[in-house]
């Protein structure tokens, strides 16, 4: 392993985020609550920056995950599909201190995606005659009509992933892969916590899902929450 | 007028007579989550979830919820036996890709002409389309499981819909607790009413204009 491979690793969150300073748009991975980079975003808390807009699909809840920044008023702007379950998110949102880009999910996905991918914009037929479609181009391919949206890029994304390699290779463990391959791809700098660190040579070349060129700084994440949104079961049979 | 509307649970029911075998499906929150209690393993569905799930199986036995593996409505589920995962942009291009055959969602409104409308009314806190606008443009067939009427009786079925849309003329088919229509190009085709009331009578509580269907109206039974 070289020392250059070697110097990804970061000893703590709040030095894997030093450089992140007010009004920086990040993207931050999950879903809900599942596959948060969550020892970063309790790093930004800590560090106190602002003006942040955020690019992620949801905005957590009031305690955890991006919600705790809006608890705190670090953040400007949310770009996200879905912010139905935070509550300080709603108060925030009808008094006008926070802004909020919504887009549909799959648009969302394929934004960012485009921008690690170096394409600026893209059709899609996603929106058309929507509000999501005014004020931009639309064209007929086909005998159907598509809108033009353009590619998302971040100066930094905070990702989660399962388990990196010395390399940054990364492996994501079930759903919670979700946005966090495309947004490691679209930032200037991507920083991956995870679960497990393991040797060089280690992971199946096949089965790693981000490639490490993409990784700048990899911090090992120590006691997880991981908590649960929705906990739904079935008697045991 | 004697008749009783369909239960969700009926509405559930009947929304599954859609499937066929073999097929891809992604069911939308609400009572489409419900068509998945419907379907008869020998039809060998393959359930889709947009956070990026082919395969989704059912709630886990308590104590084995994982927060890793959730639903698109963040709930804990559990894999089937040969089930795939995925991220979001290769889920929405699956979607986006018409390689999903079947969607089945609720609406807030629906026009003649096969327009949708169910994430936001204005005024009210707007929580977010989600995937339902990348759903209905996607989806090769998309159905639609809802109320007929609102609570006030007032038609959410229309010629135009009043609310924002979420997709236009994606509709084929509405499923509703009263009739089930097929949406075509001269307009909304009745092939089935509950049993109790009249094509007139569905009609006075529709504003859509409604066409008999030229095979006649079979009784909607759950």
């Amino acid at each position: 392993m070289s020392s250059a491979h070697r110097s990804k690793l970061i000893d703590s969150a709040l030095e894997a985020i030093a450089d992140i300073d007010d009004g920086a748009t990040l993207m931050v991975g999950g879903f809900g609550l599942c596959g948060i980079p969550e020892h970063l975003i309790e790093a930004l808390r800590i560090k106190g920056v602002k003006n942040l807009i955020c690019i992620s699909n949801n905005a957590g809840v009031d305690d955890f995950g991006l919600g705790k920044l809006l608890q705190t008023g670090q953040i400007k702007k949310m770009i996200s599909s879905y912010v139905g379950e935070n509550k300080t998110f709603e108060k925030q949102f009808l008094s006008g201190q926070l802004e909020v880009e919504l887009t549909p999910q799959g648009n969302l996905a394929e934004r960012i995606r485009a921008g690690g991918a170096g394409i600026p914009a893209f059709y899609t037929p996603t929106g058309v005659g929507t509000v999501i479609a005014e004020g931009k181009e639309t064209k007929i391919f086909d005998g159907r009509e598509y809108v033009l949206e353009r590619a998302l890029k971040a100066d930094f994304a905070l990702i989660k992933a399962w388990r990196a390699d010395p390399h940054g290779n990364l492996q994501y463990n079930m759903t919670a892969m979700n946005f966090n391959p495309m947004m490691a791809t679209a930032a200037k700098v991507t920083i991956a916590e995870v679960e497990e660190l393991v040797g060089e040579g280690e992971l199946n070349p096949l089965a790693v899902h981000t490639p490490g060129v993409y990784v700048k700084r990899l911090l090992l994440g120590r006691s997880y929450e991981k908590r649960i949104e929705q906990r739904t079961v079935q008697p045991r049979l | 007028m004697n008749f009783k509307l369909l239960s969700r649970e009926q509405l559930a029911k009947r929304a599954a007579a859609e499937l066929r075998p073999g097929m891809y499906v992604n069911l939308g929150i609400g009572i489409p989550t419900l068509v998945a209690n419907e379907i008869a393993p020998d039809m060998n569905i393959t359930l889709q979830s947009e956070n990026g799930i082919l395969g989704m199986g059912p709630f886990p036995e308590t104590g084995f919820e994982r927060a890793d593996l959730i639903n698109a409505g963040k709930q804990t589920v559990t894999l089937l036996p040969g089930a795939a995962i995925f991220s979001s942009a290769d889920s929405f291009a699956m979607i986006r890709g018409g390689h999903i055959d079947l969607t089945i969602l609720g609406a807030m409104e629906v026009s003649e002409q096969g327009d949708i409308a169910n994430w936001m009314i204005p005024g009210k806190m707007v929580k977010g389309m989600g995937g339902a606008m990348d759903l209905v443009a996607g989806s090769p067939n998309v159905v639609v499981v809802m109320q007929h009427c609102a609570p006030d009786g007032s038609p959410k079925i229309l010629k135009q819909c009043k609310l924002p849309l979420t997709g236009k003329k994606c509709v084929k088919k509405i499923v509703s607790d009263r009739a089930a229509m097929v949406v075509t190009d001269e307009g909304l085709i009745v092939t089935e009413i509950i049993p109790g009331l009249s094509f007139e009578e569905l009609q006075a509580c529709t504003e859509a204009r409604l066409i008999k269907s030229p095979e006649g109206i079979r009784p909607l039974n759950p």
